[in-house]
């Protein structure tokens, strides 16, 4: 699992030897994280699959400072993360964590002071908070109209755009998504992942995609670690992963069926120049061969 | 950060040993009887072997003595004042002058029988709640209750009000952490500014806890509905708690062993 | 066999809100029949007509040819249909795991002696026996939601509607949960099952798309799912195979447009290719 310390990266996340257990010298402590090892270069989109239990939630909130580790670190751009109350609130600016169902966080009258929250924890100007507010609901694929709304009376999937933009308006630099899609329906799912890739792309936001979607994961990263247990048991880039059949299966993880055909047509002789990390590139890579 | 390291409710800890196999119902009848009957007591000296008498419990229930004394601590500042009162504002023969304060004789022997009361009090009840898991209280007093339903006394549904509350304490609290959790993470902090500003912040804690609690309130009344429940009918109890001889003699013991320090002057 | 005839649900906002309108349909004893729809399509609002949990705002629904009052026949209802929601921690009322799946049968005045061979038989079916005298926070959410099923198998009913029972699970709880409603529904249950999930919707007999509270196509999954183009007019898209092979006929190959499994389209495209 050694990955090669590119020199002209920059680091953005670097997690050594992390340990962390729960409710420490009470009769029912967990040891969540036994020892975690990770690396994220800047602009790079890396995912961690794990399963209910794997440590994932833990693993979150020791990037942004929520925990901190029994031992082992967390460094965020070379610097390492402690307790300084100053230092929390720099760190909060440029890591920004879109945690699973996030419209349970909605509070406010409008989505104006819902996604201006963040920003005015961060002490910026009413100006540049206007600015910040109008550009992240665009960013969401929602519109000026939506400001004076109410959060409380908007569908399922515009809430859920609500509460991205209201962390998109912080504009950090890593962006930790956990489990974006959960409960979307298919056509939502697809705007958020596209919403993802322009982030990355356009925007060069450093992603770290916490999930269990084997499709989303695939679709969107460029390397991953698998947690298991409160250790990283895999870790390397997505499509040499998913060659691994075994491997996946031991954690009880699949390999996404599209991504298997892929690799099948390979066998029989295709030639396969990128693999089927998701439906247009499968269509794009089959329709080559047959033309 | 609260949630998982968080609050033990009754702090009940699982155990073994007499007072653990009794039935629940015995133990709230013989220990409310007791906590009634020591304010009948006329004379410290009757405090002293109820005094023993719970503290052997609580050594043979090996519940640990730091816990007694965290409980004991909330009432500290009560103790404290109780005791203020009773030395220096009882009228009698001053021992002790400090400033314009006269600590009486008398009232040296009220504050301490006032104070040993309270500390028995609180021993008594913290015995009942460390070797009695909030469940098992749940069911003891919806047994108890029964009779009272035939006084119109709506038993049943108070007592599903507090099982369900009881059952969804950890869950609330698990919800509270996530909230906090989310709303530090966009830059809220909670110790900040004034009282007033202090208040405001809490908002953004409170308005998503009460919306999902109305939501999962919602969907637990239709789950529970589907399920038949009907508030106020009749229902059969799957049966749990079973009344043993050892719980006889453990609660005639009691009676007897209360009511006899009564007569002591 | 429950009969919707010309049913419409709506609520007052106090503007009018029609959350489904005018539906008719039929679900057969025994059979597996899937609803899809996007959020806000009203699949839950009917899901809870066909349960019994609402009654239509118009048009009558027939329970093997009765048809009942809510108010007055609602304990035979319930004891008929059940229903179990998308989220198990919100349908476990008790602290123990035999002592929820009790609960039904508590209400319903059953005998000490009865509970205990009831709660016998489902936690077995639902494989939960090692975990009968367990928190139902010691459970992961998939055997929460068996637990929460549990609770109404007990009850016995001849229908079960469950509304996004997977959404909240992770991969493994889901496997647990679709395993068991497809075996119960051999064992002849009939299952109403709401998902917005493509790889539960092609398990039904039936497939119902449902479109701002209305029923926009309704087939057998292998006819439902050919109509690529209608089903992603509706927020939905089809199972990944089949989108594919509409992707490729779009470029003008001829290939068939059906719920491919892996090895079929896998041989398909290596036949085009041969004849080219």
């Amino acid at each position: 699992m050694e990955i090669r310390r590119n020199q002209e990266r920059n680091i953005a996340v670097e997690v050594k030897d992390l340990k962390y257990t729960y409710s420490k010298g009470l009769p029912y402590e967990k040891e969540a994280l036994v020892s975690v090892n990770l690396l994220v270069f800047e602009g790079e989109a890396i995912g961690v699959l794990g399963h209910t239990g794997s440590g994932k939630s833990t693993l979150i909130q020791h990037l942004n400072g929520i925990l901190m580790p029994d031992s082992g670190e967390v460094k965020i751009f070379g610097e390492k993360i402690n307790n300084d109350k100053k230092f929390l609130k720099n760190l909060r600016k440029i890591v920004g964590i879109v945690f699973q169902f996030p419209e349970d966080e909605l509070f406010a009258e409008t989505v104006y002071e819902d996604v201006s929250f963040g920003p005015k924890n961060l002490g910026l100007t009413k100006e540049e908070i206007d600015e910040r507010v109008l550009t992240s609901l665009i960013e969401v694929g929602l519109n000026e109209s939506y400001l004076t709304r109410s959060p409380f009376s908007l569908s399922g999937g515009e809430k859920r755009r609500v509460a991205i933009a209201s962390i998109l308006s912080m504009r950090p630099k890593i962006l930790v998504l956990d489990e974006p899609t959960s409960g979307l329906d298919p056509l939502g799912r697809e705007e958020i992942l596209k919403l993802i890739k322009r982030l990355k792309n356009d925007k060069k936001v450093t992603i770290i995609l916490v999930s269990h979607s084997m499709e989303d994961v695939l679709s969107l990263v460029d390397r991953v670690y698998i947690l298991n247990k409160g250790k990283v048991v895999f870790g390397g880039d997505t499509v040499s992963i998913f060659k691994d059949k075994d491997s996946i299966e031991k954690f009880d993880l699949s390999i996404p069926e599209i991504f298997m055909l892929g690799e099948e047509l390979k066998k029989e002789g295709f030639n396969i120049e990128e693999p089927f990390r998701d439906v247009e590139i499968a269509k794009k890579e089959i329709i080559r061969n047959l033309k | 950060m609260i949630g998982k390291d968080s609050l033990v409710i009754g702090q009940y800890f699982p155990g073994n040993g007499l007072l653990y196999s009794l039935d629940p119902r015995n133990k709230i009848l013989s220990f409310l009887f007791l906590m009634i009957i020591i304010f009948f007591y006329k004379s410290l000296f009757s405090f002293i072997p109820i005094f023993l008498l719970v503290l052997s419990f609580i050594i043979i229930s090996k519940i640990p003595i730091k816990s007694i004394l965290k409980g004991l601590k909330p009432i500290l500042i009560l103790l404290i004042i109780t005791l203020f009162f009773h030395f220096f504002f009882t009228p009698g023969e001053t021992i002790f002058k400090i400033f314009f304060l006269k600590l009486t004789k008398e009232g040296l022997n009220k504050g301490i029988f006032i104070g040993s009361r309270l500390i028995i009090l609180i021993m008594i009840s913290s015995l009942l709640t460390f070797t009695t898991s909030p469940l098992e209280l749940t069911k003891g007093l919806e047994f108890l209750s029964l009779p009272l339903e035939k006084l119109k006394f709506p038993s049943t549904e108070i007592i599903m009000m507090i099982t369900i509350a009881l059952r969804f304490i950890p869950v609330l609290v698990e919800e509270a952490d996530r909230i906090i959790v989310a709303q530090v993470s966009r830059g809220a902090s909670f110790d900040e500014g004034n009282l007033i500003k202090r208040a405001k912040s809490l908002i953004p804690i409170l308005v998503p806890l009460f919306v999902s609690s109305f939501r999962r309130a919602e969907e637990l009344a239709i789950a529970m509905e589907v399920r038949c429940f009907q508030p106020g009918k009749k229902r059969t109890y799957m049966k749990r708690l079973t009344w043993k001889k050892i719980d006889t003699i453990f609660i005639i013991f009691i009676i007897i062993f209360g009511s006899l320090f009564l007569f002591v002057k | 066999m429950i009969e919707l005839k010309n049913v419409s649900f709506s609520y007052y906002l106090p503007e009018k809100v029609d959350v489904i309108k005018n539906i008719n349909l039929i679900v057969n004893k025994g059979e597996f029949l899937v609803i899809i729809g996007r959020n806000g399509s009203g699949k839950s609002t009917l899901g809870r007509l066909i349960s019994f949990i609402l009654e239509p705002t118009e048009g009558e629904i027939i329970i093997d040819d009765k048809k009942p009052k809510i108010d007055i026949d609602y304990i035979d209802i319930r004891k008929k249909i059940g229903m179990v929601f998308q989220n198990p921690d919100n349908q476990i009322v008790s602290q123990i795991v035999e002592e929820d799946i009790a609960f039904g049968l508590e209400n319903l005045n059953y005998s000490e002696e009865e509970i205990e061979n009831k709660i016998d038989e489902v936690i077995n079916e639902v494989n939960l026996a090692e975990y009968r005298k367990f928190p139902p926070n010691f459970l992961s959410g998939g055997q929460r939601q068996k637990l929460a099923i549990a609770g109404i198998l007990v009850m016995e009913p001849q229908y079960l509607v469950l509304d996004e029972p997977t959404s909240l699970l992770d991969p493994k709880g889901r496997k647990d949960v679709i395993e068991l409603i497809k075996r119960l529904n051999k064992e002849g249950i009939t299952i109403i099952l709401i998902t917005h999930r493509m790889e539960e919707a092609v398990l039904g007999d039936r497939v119902l798309v449902l479109n701002e509270g209305e029923i926009f196509l309704e087939g057998k999954p292998e006819e439902v799912f050919k109509e690529v183009e209608k089903i992603r007019s509706v927020g939905l898209s089809p199972p990944v195979f089949t989108y594919l092979s509409y992707l490729i006929k779009k470029e003008n190959i001829n290939i068939d447009i059906k719920l491919w499994k892996l090895e079929e389209i896998k041989k398909e495209i290596l036949q085009l290719k041969l004849k080219i």
